[in-house]
């Protein structure tokens, strides 16, 4: 369904991909602005978690990557696109426990698994694709309509 | 009367909108318009930076006078640990004790031992705690107030644990009555405070119970009077004084005592707001969850460097850290049995009352559709401001500002700088979300030149 430009909010924030300096700033803006417009607690705290995984994920694996984030009335879509080694095998990626991390990264305590079966846990819509070479696209989306069921 | 209850007042004759509170408020609670400073409540954390930084003294902390004290039959005095800080190394609480029943207090109470009841209460939370980690203290009432204002998150992981102060007041009014044979209502107790923030905790506790103690009084209200007074008190045993303190309690005075005298393995002490904001976020990410417990400070290291102390923060940090490690060293632990405070920790002895709710900042509307227009129209009008952070407009920030004006709390106009030609589609869609309740004046888009121009005059 086509929606009039005036009800949704979009932004856009760019990722760089090995920048742990500033990795989490994106899905910090996030949360403020969730908050700002009044989302409900249990979906900011749900978000801000996928997407920071979500963010970490560019950042350790990617050279740069895109969020988009739109925001409706009825629901919340989180677009993250990046350009890098993509997944190979995504069922394998899914499952709790698997990682390509290098040491350097479970140093800082990631690459624990749990990234991508975290993200979808949290979310209400969940969408991988990727083409190794090239880069992953991952969808998270929210229902912000109480009446809508997930 | 308003909501919140605020420790910090600006006194308006004083104020000469110098800005400098505006600039140093860590939640951008402060506006400063037609040259005065105004604390917007609901966003206030009573951190007190404001207090220190103003060059006029025209922001005051709410503490209580010392004549307050005459209106009991009987007073104690409960100074907080960060007291014991303020003096020379040779000076030890016993002899700060002493010094303060010549002030006028009919008993001066040794807070460190409660503290030190407290301590192993908080490890017994600590250790049968279930839900997501790390818990945080709730020692500080500024931090506490942080999180039910930006991280209602996470609420329910400040430690729900009776504060020393007010279990002291608590005990000490029951005990003293039935001693004295008076009405509990006839005993004051007194916080000597050191920061304004604790008086808040006290006329108004987050968890919105009652507290136990009648006033606070600042510490730098009290040094110089305690100073003189300890002078005339005879030197006794060093050893013996040393032998009195109650370790876990004095770790209370600095940021990283509780965990360092409680020998909490994975736990960590942070202190200053910024370096807190830091950390909150990454609990909130869902990082940190190896953490059992943090203690955090809204003052730099922690009680020691409030804004009601006198001593440089870096030399009683370093007083409190010393006589920690000549404790540890010669092995003194006059501290509270802890099978003890287990069976009373099994009692409930230790819960607070009440329970911390989160006071989240309204949001742009309560109607999400609206919400997300006025946000659209905030980023359209931060596009066209200078973002040089003048303040002149008042707000600490253009992006402030900006939320200031879809907030219908501010005129575009009060911008200093030209703003371009589409301002005014902007203005026009602005007051038709604001419900035609803020009338922006269409007929004046040259206010801003003339506002210049007058200025240049």
């Amino acid at each position: 369904m086509p929606m009039s430009d005036e009800d949704v909010l979009s932004q856009k924030f760019k990722i760089k991909g090995g920048d742990f300096g500033k990795a989490g700033r994106t899905s910090t803006s996030i949360k403020e602005i969730l908050k700002e417009i009044g989302i409900d607690h249990s979906i900011v705290i749900r978000a801000s978690i996928a997407v920071y995984e979500a963010e970490m994920n560019v950042v350790m694996y990617a050279k740069r990557g895109m969020v988009t984030l739109n925001i409706t009335p009825e629901k919340l879509h989180l677009k993250l696109e990046d350009e890098g080694q993509g997944i190979a095998d995504i069922d394998q990626a899914m499952k709790e426990g698997f990682s390509t991390a290098t040491h350097e990264m479970r140093e800082m305590g990631f690459g624990a698994g749990m990234g991508l079966p975290n993200i979808k846990k949290n979310a209400d819509r969940f969408k991988i694709t990727s083409i190794p070479g090239k880069g992953t696209t991952v969808d998270i989306i929210f229902c912000l309509d109480k009446t809508e069921n997930k | 009367m308003s909501t919140y209850f605020h420790s910090i007042r600006i006194d308006m004759d004083k104020c000469e909108g110098r800005m400098k509170c505006l600039r140093v408020c860590p939640t951008q609670a402060i506006r400063v318009r037609h040259g005065k400073a105004s604390i917007i409540e609901e966003k206030c954390i009573d951190c007190g930076e404001c207090i220190t930084v103003c060059p006029h003294g025209a922001i005051v902390p709410l503490t209580d006078p010392f004549g307050e004290i005459n209106k009991f039959r009987y007073t104690v005095a409960i100074p907080s640990p960060a007291l014991y800080a303020q003096f020379g190394r040779e000076i030890l609480p016993e002899k700060i004790l002493s010094g303060i029943r010549k002030l006028g207090f009919d008993s001066a109470f040794d807070l460190a031992l409660t503290c030190g009841e407290v301590s192993f209460a908080i490890q017994e939370y600590v250790r049968n705690y279930k839900g997501p980690k790390p818990l945080i203290s709730n020692a500080c009432p500024t931090v506490v107030r942080l999180i039910q204002v930006k991280y209602p998150e996470l609420i329910d992981q400040i430690i729900p644990i009776e504060l020393p102060r007010e279990l002291a007041g608590r005990e000490i009014k029951k005990k003293l009555a039935k001693k004295l044979k008076i009405d509990e209502k006839e005993i004051g107790a007194f916080y000597l405070t050191p920061c304004p923030a604790k008086m808040i905790s006290i006329k108004q506790p987050a968890e919105k119970g009652k507290s136990f103690l009648d006033g606070a009084i600042s510490i730098a209200d009290v040094y110089g009077p305690l100073l003189s007074a300890m002078e005339g008190i005879e030197k006794g045993s060093y050893r013996k004084a040393l032998e009195s303190i109650c370790i876990l309690g004095v770790g209370w005075a600095m940021a990283g005592g509780i965990c360092r005298t409680l020998r909490l393995k994975d736990s960590m002490a942070v202190s200053g707001l910024t370096e807190i904001i830091k950390v909150f976020d990454d609990i909130e990410r869902g990082k940190l969850r190896n953490i059992d417990f943090i203690e955090a400070y809204s003052c730099l290291q922690g009680c020691v460097g409030g804004s009601l102390t006198v001593e440089n923060l870096y030399t009683s940090y370093n007083k409190i850290l010393k006589l920690i490690e000549t404790l540890e060293f010669e092995q003194i632990k006059a501290c509270p049995d802890i099978r003890e405070v287990r069976k009373l920790y099994s009692q409930k002895y230790f819960l607070i009352k009440g329970k911390f709710e989160p006071r989240p900042l309204k949001p742009l509307d309560t109607d999400l559709a609206k919400a997300i227009k006025k946000r659209k129209l905030k980023d359209e009008i931060y596009k066209l401001l200078r973002k040089i952070d003048c303040g002149v407009c008042g707000a600490p920030t253009c992006l402030a500002f900006a939320e200031d004006v879809v907030r219908g709390d501010a005129d575009l106009t009060g911008c200093i700088f030209d703003l371009p030609d589409n301002m005014e589609k902007i203005s026009e869609e602005l007051s038709n979300i604001l419900n035609e309740s803020v009338s922006i004046d269409l007929n004046r888009p040259n206010i801003n030149k003339s506002k210049i121009n007058e200025r240049t005059k």
